[in-house]
């Protein structure tokens, strides 16, 4: 009997986790909803002063888009855990690792992704220019996805523990710090005309390192969660 | 006897390190006690004033060493619970479990001495430089540790998830230790490294590091102290490590 190779299986598990997104089309728009909500209360909050909203924009917008990443990350494996799909998805020949780099692209595509095709029409709302648009959505674009690998981590570690939807914001967000410190500051640096191939060099570097090092800590952790 | 016939694994299990932690225990605290009682000693009375900074300079006495153990500790956790998961060793979790109250302290106390000497040197109890976020991160990232070990109720489980956290986070190390380098910060650059002469006077580098080794020591003696309680708690179960009135009972059924 034939095995379906690593790339066969890959796509299924992206296939699988999109229909159900599909099917359940709540929560994707849970998550965008929060990001548009949360980015929309600071011009109500600080007050409508351009400049200041310009000052402020790439930070908000940062923050709004780490906050619905974290919103959506206890559902990461939390469904499939609970009713033992998760269990027999660890019986699969391929690694396990080939499993996690799935469901994390599939968790990008539902929640990361609509979050940079909006950041723009956000941005504009914030004032910001054209070039300085571009590199907002050119540096959540980098980044995003490094969330979600950093996050895959935590949603794994926190698999079934009581209090797992806060444990995770506790343990995930002071390791999504440099990710924002380096995306906020190429929205920030190009906004005052410094350049931002800085920042983004080391927002692609950040999401290589993740790229390569969370699947392995993702399935370990797993491992742990399910043994 | 040569190398061949020690044991080399004798004090891997609970039960015979925990008299030798014992042992130990009070002579760690000894030189603790008289290490920082002399580093303090020539720091506060015999380093001479520095003449930009007036006296407000002697905090470092303690900062820089808190600093120092706060980062080392880290990765002495880091390195135990690799090796933890690595060997599948129970000794090691608890020795992971044991160093991080202490750490987290150092980076408390770190975080705080840095503050008090802050707000006379730059005129601010804080600012959000690359190393004092860093050293923050580090307060969370222990505050990770222990909480995630407390929130699992499986004593493996929570061995193994927390020393997978404490691995994941370890890339923070060197990010605090390089970021004065790497980043235009305001908090001054190394003074103190191993090739280069230090930049400051004798005295002061004496002081920093008794007071060093002074805070190594006490940690030895409180990691020991915990590691102590962690095995007793753990080996409740066993028969060496019942309370006796326990013993007696079970020796009656």
């Amino acid at each position: 009997m034939s095995q379906p190779g690593m790339l066969a299986a890959l796509r299924e598990i992206i296939r699988r986790d999109l229909l159900l997104a599909l099917r359940r089309r709540s929560d994707v728009l849970t998550t965008v909803m929060f990001f548009i909500l949360v980015a929309s209360l600071f011009p109500l909050g600080v007050g409508p002063e351009p400049a200041v909203l310009r000052t402020i924009a790439p930070g908000v917008l940062w923050v709004a888009a780490l906050l619905s990443c974290l919103l959506s990350l206890s559902r990461l494996f939390t469904a499939d855990y609970v009713d033992g799909v998760l269990e027999q998805m660890l019986l699969i020949p391929q690694p396990l690792s080939v499993l996690v780099i799935g469901k994390v692209t599939a968790h990008w595509l539902i929640s990361g992704l609509p979050v940079v095709l909006l950041s723009p029409l956000l941005g504009l709302q914030f004032g910001l220019s054209g070039e300085v648009l571009g590199i907002l959505t050119l540096s959540l674009l980098l980044g995003t996805p490094t969330l979600s690998f950093i996050g895959a981590i935590g949603a794994a570690l926190t698999l079934g523990v009581r209090g797992s939807s806060v444990l995770i914001a506790l343990l995930v967000l002071p390791l999504f710090i440099p990710v924002l410190i380096f995306g906020a500051g190429a929205v920030t640096s190009s906004a005052s005309g410094i350049g931002a191939g800085a920042h983004l060099s080391l927002l692609g570097a950040g999401l290589l390192l993740a790229v390569v090092l969370s699947p392995w800590a993702t399935a370990t952790s797993l491992r742990i969660a399910l043994e | 006897m040569g190398l061949a016939h020690i044991n080399w694994f004798k004090y891997s299990s609970p039960q015979a390190f925990y008299p030798l932690a014992g042992r130990l225990t009070p002579w760690c605290a000894a030189a603790a006690i008289l290490l920082i009682g002399v580093g303090l000693y020539i720091g506060l009375f015999v380093a001479p004033t520095d003449f930009q900074q007036g006296q407000s300079y002697r905090i470092i006495f303690v900062h820089v060493p808190a600093a120092w153990m706060s980062m080392f500790l880290y990765v002495a956790m880091a390195l135990w619970a690799g090796l933890g998961l690595g060997l599948n060793a129970r000794p090691s979790f608890m020795m992971a479990q044991a160093i991080a109250p202490t750490g987290a302290l150092f980076t408390f106390l770190a975080l705080v001495t840095g503050a008090m000497w802050g707000k006379p040197t730059w005129g601010a109890w804080w600012v959000w430089d690359a190393r004092l976020t860093s050293e923050l991160i580090l307060l969370f990232l222990y505050g990770g540790v222990m909480l995630l070990r407390t929130s699992i109720d499986d004593s493996r489980r929570a061995d193994r998830a927390s020393a997978l956290f404490a691995l994941v986070g370890v890339v923070n190390v060197p990010i605090i230790y390089f970021s004065v380098r790497w980043w235009n910060t305001l908090h001054q650059g190394a003074s103190v490294s191993m090739t280069a002469a230090p930049k400051m006077a004798a005295t002061m580098l004496t002081a920093m590091l008794v007071m060093t080794l002074g805070f190594w020591m006490y940690s030895t003696a409180v990691i020991l102290v915990r590691m102590r309680c962690v095995i007793l708690e753990r080996e409740r179960q066993s028969s060496w490590g019942m309370p006796q009135s326990h013993r007696d009972a079970v020796e009656v059924h």
